[in-house]
């Protein structure tokens, strides 16, 4: 049941993610993305990962996505001009499908070895994952937790600084 | 039944693969910097699954910090792309070409 | 006690004249501040010197050493900047010193008026602080740098007229020539040092402990006489002799005072000094012995000989220098090496008043042909003639000097010369061979010292007629050091009157013998023969002295067609004393335009074609590979990206497939 549920998740995963290289206008290219931000978090949950989930769909279909339509309508972009799209489909299409076919020898190849760490379902369910989540970030990962936020200052600046009309 | 971690992997890999033909071949700026954002998802997918699998969290936050990355990239790329539009009325990369021989 | 303490101040003062003028003395300008400084510079230093001369005298302990400080310590070889004064560095430092303050007088009158007044104290001084240190350093190295100093002060001097192509030709030679004298000198400073050191465990420079370590080596042995060898290379060329003294006479394109101080007086003995200096190895060396009497002797004659045809008054001096070293270097040769220093030192007097003499009638000649608008060669012997009357003191200076030289009885160098041919004669080394050599070359002296003296100062004037009258006396600051030299040129030498007439006149010592006796009495050869013998070849050398004024006289006062006749009959030696043996024709030949062909090949084969060839391939190459590589940069992200893309599959690849 739960094998079905991924597979049919994953198909629509599949699809939209095609969309998004195949739609011409990127506006439609931009919401296929979300959908397949979406069934992601869905695979999230299905992980039992729900905080993971919950800021896939805050951070990414909320934030970054908005961003990225605001950025296409502000240009007003339309779809790009047809005959200049085919150029390099047929390279771009071989290296990606030698990539594929490569980590799909790469799965065959190798095992995963299953080392069973501290973090089962019935902790995420006693403790929870939020609660989890957060004590490792503040206390073994907590230098790039901060240097993570001096990167995203950074990064706000930088964009105040290019986007800018006057310098 | 419920799905292993090699079907999580599977998935994984066919969206990054597509993710990666779309950054080859689409030459607006704004899908590319999409595609980029699907490959980086499809490595998160195999991060969190992979967590799962080996019952330990650090995965999850790289994921965390990936994310705080790509958001970074979102606004430095985006501010790129207006700067450029202003200059050429076009983000199509072709146009970017001033960088050759 | 007597005390040693600012030996130092002696190099210090002309050292400090020289910083000071050289710094300054653009700013400077006056030529009283100028040439007073640089005057009193150097007679600061004779002061001291005279100061701690006398005071050596009276001392009983007769060497002394004083080490200012550290200058390099590598390993096991340990340098001091020290100074070494004992009898003969004292009578050097006097000589220096003495005839230097004389000549730096001399050339405030001289060098009035040039341009780069300053610069010609600044090197004079400089030159004067070399060679100080070059004949007060306790060891071998703080004379080698005086010993390249001198050199480098010498190629400066004669290089002054450096708009000259002429001058700056002759101090290139005299610079060149001198190096491969220097080499010599360095090798066998090495091979002394490592000798001494590895084979005997005395890693020494120091010249005392040389002398007290030197019976290591063993008396004779092949060592030593490599050494000594290597050394004499040394002396050959910085003294001018046999077969690199090329050098001398070009240098005479130095002002004249240039050429008295460095190439009369003092820089050209600096060779002689050094063997004085390492008179226990030479002693040790007899094969070397005989070498350097030989090449001294055979250098006395053939200068000697080219002086006889020469016209330039300053060449005569020149070749009368050259071959005075040769005198010196026999001596040196034999044994006599007091003998050797003290005619070095009657030399330095009465060669100074020559050359000082000389650049006097230049002056005068110069200053009547520049008024008469002539291009006439103020050098030129042949257009001078009777300046007798107009120049009374140079002429007098100037005769006593060339009696000085001809070796008459009564003046400085017959004192000097026959001790020299005395003992060359009856030394152990010495040979009559050699006593006739010198001779000979002895009565050549005289006859071309008065044909120089009769063509310049007597008979008919031969200058252009509307330039006569210009022709005067010299200021008195030429003048006092012409007399104070031609003074010494007389009484210089009874400080060494030798012993058969000291006898004779009742017991009067031979004062340089019994001084220099500390340095050179180990080694210092006897001469063995009868007083009458000595006696009798006094009279023939000074018979062959007289011999030669008289031929002078006759040939050039009283009967002057002589000479062109003379020219006339014998016209292939006269063209080939004339032209110096053709020895730099010779030189050029062997040496010089065979390593001008290797040059030219080196430059235009090997470097024009091989090394430009392999710089500018590479190049050439890279230029090629990289405009076929440009292209990769098409400027399109694209391209870019699927470069990344099949990179990291190849390294995917070749980490899964290995």
């Amino acid at each position: 049941m739960e094998l079905l549920f991924f597979y049919l998740v994953a198909l629509i995963a599949v699809i939209s993610g095609f969309l998004v290289v195949k739609c011409q206008s990127p506006v439609n290219s931009a919401i296929s993305l979300v959908m397949t931000f979406f069934c992601l978090a869905v695979f999230y949950v299905m992980l039992h990962a729900p905080f993971m989930a919950a800021i896939q769909i805050l951070v990414y279909a909320g934030a970054i996505m908005v961003l990225i339509l605001f950025v296409i309508m502000l240009l007003n972009l339309g779809a790009e001009a047809n005959k200049r799209y085919a150029h390099s489909v047929a390279g771009g299409a071989l290296a990606g499908v030698v990539v594929l076919l490569m980590v799909f020898y790469f799965l065959r190849q190798g095992e995963a070895t299953g080392m069973k760490g501290p973090i089962s379902t019935e902790l995420i369910a006693q403790i929870g994952h939020t609660e989890l989540i957060g004590r490792t970030m503040l206390t073994d990962f907590l230098l790039p937790f901060e240097i993570a936020s001096i990167l995203l200052l950074v990064a706000i600046v930088g964009a105040i600084v290019l986007a800018k009309k006057e310098v | 039944m419920s799905p292993t971690v090699y079907h999580y992997l599977t998935l994984s890999a066919i969206l990054f693969s597509m993710g990666t033909i779309g950054v080859l071949t689409r030459r607006n700026a704004i899908v590319i910097f999409m595609c980029i954002e699907l490959m980086l998802n499809a490595v998160n997918l195999s991060f969190i699954a992979l967590s799962r699998h080996l019952g330990n969290l650090d995965g999850q936050i790289f994921v965390f910090f990936v994310m705080a990355v790509a958001a970074a990239e979102a606004a430095v790329g985006l501010a790129l792309m207006i700067t450029f539009f202003r200059n050429r009325e076009s983000i199509e990369v072709d146009d970017i070409n001033l960088l050759k021989w | 006690m007597y005390s040693y303490d600012y030996l130092w101040l002696i190099p210090f003062f002309p050292l400090l004249g020289a910083i000071i003028n050289g710094f300054l003395g653009k700013k400077i300008k006056s030529e009283k501040v100028i040439g007073g400084l640089g005057t009193l510079a150097i007679a600061g230093s004779f002061a001291v010197s005279c100061f701690y001369f006398f005071q050596l005298l009276n001392d009983p302990q007769k060497v002394h050493q004083q080490v200012i400080g550290s200058w390099m310590s590598v390993g096991r070889l340990q340098v001091d900047w020290g100074f070494l004064l004992d009898p003969l560095s004292a009578l050097m430092i006097l000589i220096v010193s003495g005839v230097g303050s004389l000549i730096h007088l001399y050339s405030i009158g001289y060098m009035h008026g040039e341009e780069g007044f300053y610069r010609f104290f600044s090197y004079l001084n400089l030159f004067c602080f070399s060679m100080l240190m070059l004949v007060l350093g306790n060891n071998a190295l703080v004379m080698f740098i005086g010993w390249e100093g001198v050199g480098l002060c010498s190629y400066l001097l004669i290089g002054y007229y450096f708009h000259k192509k002429s001058a700056g030709d002759a101090a290139k030679k005299a610079f060149v020539v001198n190096r491969v004298g220097d080499f010599g000198f360095l090798l066998g400073l090495f091979l002394l040092f490592w000798t001494l050191g590895s084979d005997h465990g005395v890693w020494t420079l120091n010249f005392v402990e040389i002398a007290a370590n030197a019976h290591l080596l063993g008396a004779g042995s092949a060592v030593v006489t490599i050494v000594t060898l290597c050394f004499f290379i040394g002396a050959t060329g910085k003294s001018a002799q046999i077969p690199l003294y090329t050098w001398l006479p070009d240098a005479m394109e130095g002002p004249t005072p240039v050429s008295a101080l460095i190439h009369a007086a003092t820089m050209v003995t600096a060779g002689v000094y050094m063997i004085g200096r390492m008179n226990v190895l030479f002693f040790m060396a007899p094969s070397t012995m005989m070498v350097v009497a030989i090449v001294g002797a055979a250098t006395a004659l053939f200068a000697a000989t080219i002086g006889l045809a020469q016209n330039d008054i300053k060449r005569v001096l020149a070749y009368s220098t050259v071959s005075q070293l040769g005198y010196m270097f026999l001596a040196m040769g034999v044994g006599a090496f007091t003998a050797g220093i003290f005619h070095l030192m009657t030399h330095a007097f009465f060669k100074a008043c020559l050359f000082l003499g000389s650049g006097s009638v230049i002056h005068a000649m110069h200053h009547g042909l520049h008024h008469a608008h002539s291009h006439d060669d103020p050098q030129d012997m042949r257009n001078m003639g009777g300046l007798r009357k107009k120049m009374p003191i140079t002429y007098i200076t100037f005769l006593v000097s060339a009696i000085a030289i001809a070796g008459i009885p009564g003046f400085s160098a017959f004192f000097s010369k026959d001790e020299i041919l005395w003992f060359a004669f009856a030394s152990p080394q010495g040979s009559p061979w050699l006593w006739a050599v010198g001779a000979c070359a002895a009565g050549l002296t005289a006859f071309y010292m008065f044909r120089l003296v009769h063509m310049t100062f007597h008979g008919a004037q031969r200058t252009a007629a509307k330039a006569r009258d210009h022709i005067h006396e010299s200021p008195l600051v030429i003048t006092i050091p012409l007399m104070v030299l031609g003074l010494l040129a007389v009484v210089g030498g009874y400080v060494g009157i030798p012993h058969v007439i000291g006898n004779a006149l009742g017991h009067i010592p031979n004062y340089l013998d019994n001084f220099l006796h500390p340095v050179f009495g180990a080694t210092q050869a006897q001469a063995h023969g009868a007083a009458s013998t000595e006696v009798s070849l006094m009279v023939v050398s000074v018979a062959l002295a007289v011999i030669g004024i008289l031929l002078a006289s006759w040939m050039y006062l009283w009967q002057p067609e002589l000479p062109g006749k003379f020219v006339a009959n014998f016209k292939g030696a006269y063209r080939t004393i004339h032209n110096k043996w053709y020895v730099d024709e010779i030189y050029d030949a062997m040496f010089i335009n065979p390593t001008k062909r290797l040059g030219t090949f080196l430059w235009k084969g090997f470097d024009v074609q091989v090394i430009d060839g392999i710089v500018n391939g590479t190049g050439k190459v890279i230029n090629a590979f990289s405009k076929g590589l440009r292209f990769t940069q098409s400027g399109f992200v694209h391209n870019y990206a699927m470069t990344m893309v099949v990179g990291m599959v190849v390294i995917v690849a070749f980490f899964l497939f290995r």
